[in-house]
């Protein structure tokens, strides 16, 4: 660590992530109606919501490809609106959709992402490392086309790491994935939340992901519902589990059938 | 942006759609085999039709295919622009135009790589096409293809930003077909590649000669033409350059996050 003097206040903050009163239309959709949500550094979130709860709009604005009509959105306290490529290179996503090139091997892909960050030799020597952390020693020179959905999902969360980001963005990364897959990959990210601090914004609709984090944010209609620890979030809706609690939250109005989008699924 | 980082990323976008390009033997093929037929069956029922009087920049009498050769050259960029940018609809998608916004660089730096990497394409495609024209006997100066190729450089930038901007508002691939209609055709036809513009003024299509002579693709295909003799064709450097700026700035916009490639588009 550098001396605090060697740090101005401004870069040292407290969050890794500011959003406040984030605002988005999409024409007469209102799609987020002033979201406000910060996190930690070493904090994991989850970002709980039924489908069409604004979600992916979140992620959208938090990975730079749209700015909210009104509101604020800073990342390790640089203003993300103002000064987007500080905050991008600060960030590591993971799409809901596979964004790897299927006919390049593992270790192109990852070359091919130190590139756009302009990583250098230094990044092309962390690929190996960083691929035998999340578990994928050994298949440096596979064609991605040749690995499962889970280990897939492995690359292009190695990929994600590979700029060392502060905060990492999965945008419902275990959509698809067996039971098995999904218990890694979280434990994965469990792990790097806790040895090396890094910040994790978790998007789900599935109940019992949100249970294993530090704290959960349930988004409904483009507005916060609640906002805690899982226990907490349980105890507030007077509920017994979580689960209960998410459907009881989210439950359609009379009248208004399917207002809610798709019910909760529920997990293998 | 720092200048390595700016063209590391660069360099890294060009590979990979010259890897992807190298892969598709059959677009190579197809890229080949068209203006091939234009310039075999074309040229040799029209040889006869029509002869070319000695217009600049020809210093005698010529064969059509000669005349037609530059129009075919520029049929190759104009196919590969709106194809790249076929390219860039279904990158997005498919996610990987995403993960691409995300790179912490400019955006217009990234949609510029884009651009100088599918132009790059279009370059090897009209040398191989001037290879097959060495083959079958079209009579051109050798020196002509070092000086037409900053004419191709820049006819293919200008066709590849054409493309960049069609990409903004294609919102899906099924849309190429009537981009073929509505762009291709058009542009090609009513263009001084097939037939000198005062054979249209000839035969009394005022309308047609007017629309062919402000058209961006006629300046193109001169601009090629008059550089395969060594010399410059100022009117048609100035349009070309001229078109090419205004298609990128304006697909820049509509690329901009804040005014928003898709902004109307309803939430994914």
């Amino acid at each position: 660590m550098t001396s605090p003097a060697a740090n101005p206040p401004a870069t040292t903050p407290a969050n890794t992530l500011d959003v406040r009163d984030a605002v988005k239309s999409y024409g007469d959709v209102k799609a987020l109606q002033g979201v406000s949500l910060n996190i930690a550094p070493g904090q994991f979130m989850a970002l709980l919501g039924p489908n069409g709860a604004g979600k992916s709009t979140l992620f959208q604005l938090l990975s730079g490809l749209f700015v909210p009509d009104g509101g604020a959105i800073s990342i390790c306290g640089e203003d993300f609106l103002k000064k987007p490529t500080v905050g991008l290179a600060k960030i590591g996503v993971v799409f809901q959709q596979p964004t790897l090139d299927l006919d390049l091997s593992v270790t192109g892909n990852l070359r091919f992402h130190a590139a756009l960050h302009g990583l250098g030799r230094a990044g092309r020597e962390q690929i190996a490392p960083l691929l035998a952390q999340v578990g994928l020693g050994g298949s440096e020179d596979k064609i991605c086309r040749t690995l499962s959905g889970g280990n897939r999902r492995k690359v292009e969360l190695a990929r994600a790491l590979l700029h060392r980001p502060a905060l990492l963005l999965m945008d419902e990364a275990t959509v698809g994935l067996d039971p098995q897959s999904r218990t890694s990959l979280m434990a994965l990210v469990r792990g790097l939340c806790r040895d090396q601090g890094l910040s994790v914004l978790w998007a789900t609709h599935l109940v019992n992901e949100a249970e294993q984090a530090d704290r959960v944010y349930v988004l409904h209609r483009g507005k916060q519902l609640i906002e805690g620890t899982p226990a907490a979030v349980t105890a507030a809706s007077g509920c017994a589990t979580l689960e209960e609690a998410f459907l009881k939250m989210t439950v359609p109005p009379p009248g208004a059938p399917g207002a809610g989008g798709k019910p909760v699924e529920k997990t293998a | 942006m720092r200048a390595g980082h700016a063209l590391e990323a660069l360099g890294a976008i060009s590979l990979r759609e010259l890897r992807k390009f190298m892969q598709q033997r059959s677009r190579l093929l197809s890229a080949l085999v068209r203006p091939l037929l234009w310039l075999v069956v074309f040229a040799a029922g029209f040889r006869n039709v029509f002869g070319v009087a000695v217009i600049e920049p020809y210093s005698s009498f010529i064969e059509y295919q000669v005349y037609v050769a530059p129009g075919l050259l520029g049929m190759i960029c104009l196919f590969n622009g709106i194809q790249s940018s076929l390219a860039m609809v279904y990158d997005r998608e498919m996610g990987m135009m995403r993960l691409l916004l995300t790179a912490p660089l400019p955006r217009a730096w990234l949609l510029a790589s884009k651009l100088v990497a599918g132009t790059l394409l279009s370059l090897v495609q009209c040398y191989a096409f001037l290879v097959v024209c060495a083959l079958f006997g079209v009579d051109l100066p050798w020196s002509g293809w070092l000086y037409a190729l900053p004419a191709l450089l820049l006819g293919g930038l200008m066709l590849g930003a054409l493309g960049l901007l069609l990409s903004v508002y294609i919102k899906q691939i099924e849309n190429f077909a009537s981009t073929m209609n509505f762009v291709i055709f058009p542009m090609f036809f009513m263009s001084s590649a097939l037939y000198p513009l005062w054979k249209l003024k000839e035969s009394g299509a005022d309308w047609l000669y007017w629309v062919a002579s402000v058209n961006p693709f006629t300046h193109m295909v001169e601009l090629t033409r008059f550089a395969m003799y060594g010399q410059l064709n100022s009117t048609s450097l100035a349009v070309v350059a001229g078109s090419a700026t205004v298609f990128f700035i304006w697909a820049a916009y509509g690329y901009d996050p804040q005014r928003g490639m898709v902004k109307k588009r309803a939430q994914a």
